[in-house]
């Protein structure tokens, strides 16, 4: 999966969002009317699709797309 | 590990009551109408039942008593035992159950005590009294489940306020060697202390100068030290990671096939919580009945309030239910069985 496939498939977890919004260097949480269901949302991404526990310091850490990207790489190869 | 099979019990009957006040979702102006929208789609909750300064969890707890008994025809001075699930008991000291078993008018043999969990209480509270009666020495008991969870949060704190409603619950169960098996498997993980905590008011942190600070944590979040805190991400996380294969553990311990299962009743937590550990579950979404739509999440009497609003003709012929409560502590815990053919459900009771 590289990061393109992973923003299409984050797009969709956001009803509301037009695809193409999100880009590798938006931060996430710029997402229009960013909330802290949004969090919870991107969780349960993580969790259903790559079987990886993003934790609340994970979020904390990560700024845009590319990191939360980059941290659910790392979480599923270890 | 705590897998443990429980016979002879019988649950006879179940009533919950909850304040007639209504606030609704849709009125909390101190977010934006665009948060109030998501917040309902997403949380799951339009409105809540909210108890007036006179209403405590115990005053729903005791209406929720006398209709049971009257459906029962239980002569009060049968009952062996009470037990008081509550997070919000009417005073630190003496136990609620105890002011509850002389209000009740029950007898001074009755068995009281009160015991301090939230989400996970009903199904451990179920454990605990049906252990108490498993040995046949005692005959019925009843557990109450109730909280006021409202006085705990603060108005200008947007992760909690609009998320709870007031409720109390009365279960009775009794020793009966006809029952069929309550099967349980209750787990525990104080290493979550902090994700569900009013942090000031206990021995740890005794109310002090600062306890009613108000600070701003985040934007639309403000709270005291006396108030409710919620860490969102951490609690999200704890009921994907354990409550699904909790339930599969004690699936397996019963040897009941989850295809089986007629009715799952999750804890009221939060809609779409629940809606993602229904889907790692892999359970049909009718057969995991709601209320959190009309009441919000009411604490340990979720799981008999849902059962009381949503079950209570479907429950006429016995039924698979399968119970799950989690959150709080951590504690989770849940429980399998098939109803009883005489199972009484009594219509909810809203109390002004």
């Amino acid at each position: 999966m590289d990061i393109q496939e992973f923003i299409q498939r984050l797009e969709n977890e956001f009803e509301d969002l037009p695809k193409g919004t999100l880009k590798p260097d938006t931060n996430y949480r710029d997402i229009p009317n960013w909330s802290s269901m949004h969090a919870l949302i991107i969780i349960a991404f993580a969790d259903a699709q790559f079987n990886v526990e993003l934790t609340a310091s994970d979020l904390r850490n990560a700024n845009t797309i590319q990191d939360l990207y980059d941290v659910i790489k790392s979480k599923m190869q270890s | 590990m705590a897998l443990i099979k429980l016979q002879n019990i019988c649950i006879n009957a179940i009533s919950a009551a909850v304040p007639k006040q209504t606030f609704y979702t849709k009125d909390y102006t101190y977010i934006s109408e665009q948060e109030r929208l998501m917040f309902i789609k997403n949380v799951g909750i339009e409105q809540r039942r909210v108890a007036p300064f006179h209403i405590t969890a115990s005053d729903l707890c005791y209406h929720s008593t006398l209709k049971l008994l009257e459906e029962l025809n239980w002569e009060k001075e049968s009952i062996d035992a009470l037990i008081f699930v509550t997070q919000s008991p009417d005073y630190f000291i003496p136990a609620s159950s105890i002011i509850l078993q002389h209000r009740l008018g029950l007898s001074k043999n009755t068995i009281a005590f009160d015991i301090n969990l939230g989400c996970s209480g009903y199904v451990y509270g179920l454990y605990v009294l049906g252990s108490l009666l498993q040995s046949g020495q005692i005959k019925r008991g009843i557990l109450l489940a109730g909280d006021k969870s409202t006085i705990s949060v603060c108005f200008k704190d947007k992760s909690t306020y609009p998320l709870f409603g007031d409720a109390g619950s009365a279960t009775a169960l009794s020793y009966d060697e006809s029952a069929s098996p309550i099967y349980f498997h209750l787990q525990s993980d104080g290493s979550g202390e902090d994700a569900i905590k009013i942090p000031h008011g206990g021995s740890r942190y005794h109310i002090q100068p600062d306890t009613f600070d108000e600070v701003e944590i985040e934007p639309g979040i403000t709270r005291s030290k006396r108030h409710l805190q919620l860490l969102g991400a951490d609690i999200f996380n704890f009921a994907l990671r354990e409550v699904s294969p909790n339930v599969d553990k004690l699936l397996a311990f019963s040897g009941i096939d989850k295809e089986s299962i007629d009715y799952f009743v999750l804890h009221q937590a939060n809609f779409f919580m629940n809606e993602s550990v229904r889907k790692k579950m892999k359970i049909p979404a009718e057969k995991v009945p709601y209320s959190i739509q009309k009441f919000g999440n009411t604490s340990s009497a979720s799981i008999p309030l849902t059962i009381v609003t949503n079950l209570r003709e479907l429950l006429i012929s016995p039924k698979k239910l399968l119970l799950s409560g989690f959150g709080v502590g951590f504690s989770w815990a849940s429980c399998v069985f098939t109803t009883s053919p005489s199972l009484k459900i009594s219509e909810l009771i809203e109390i002004d």
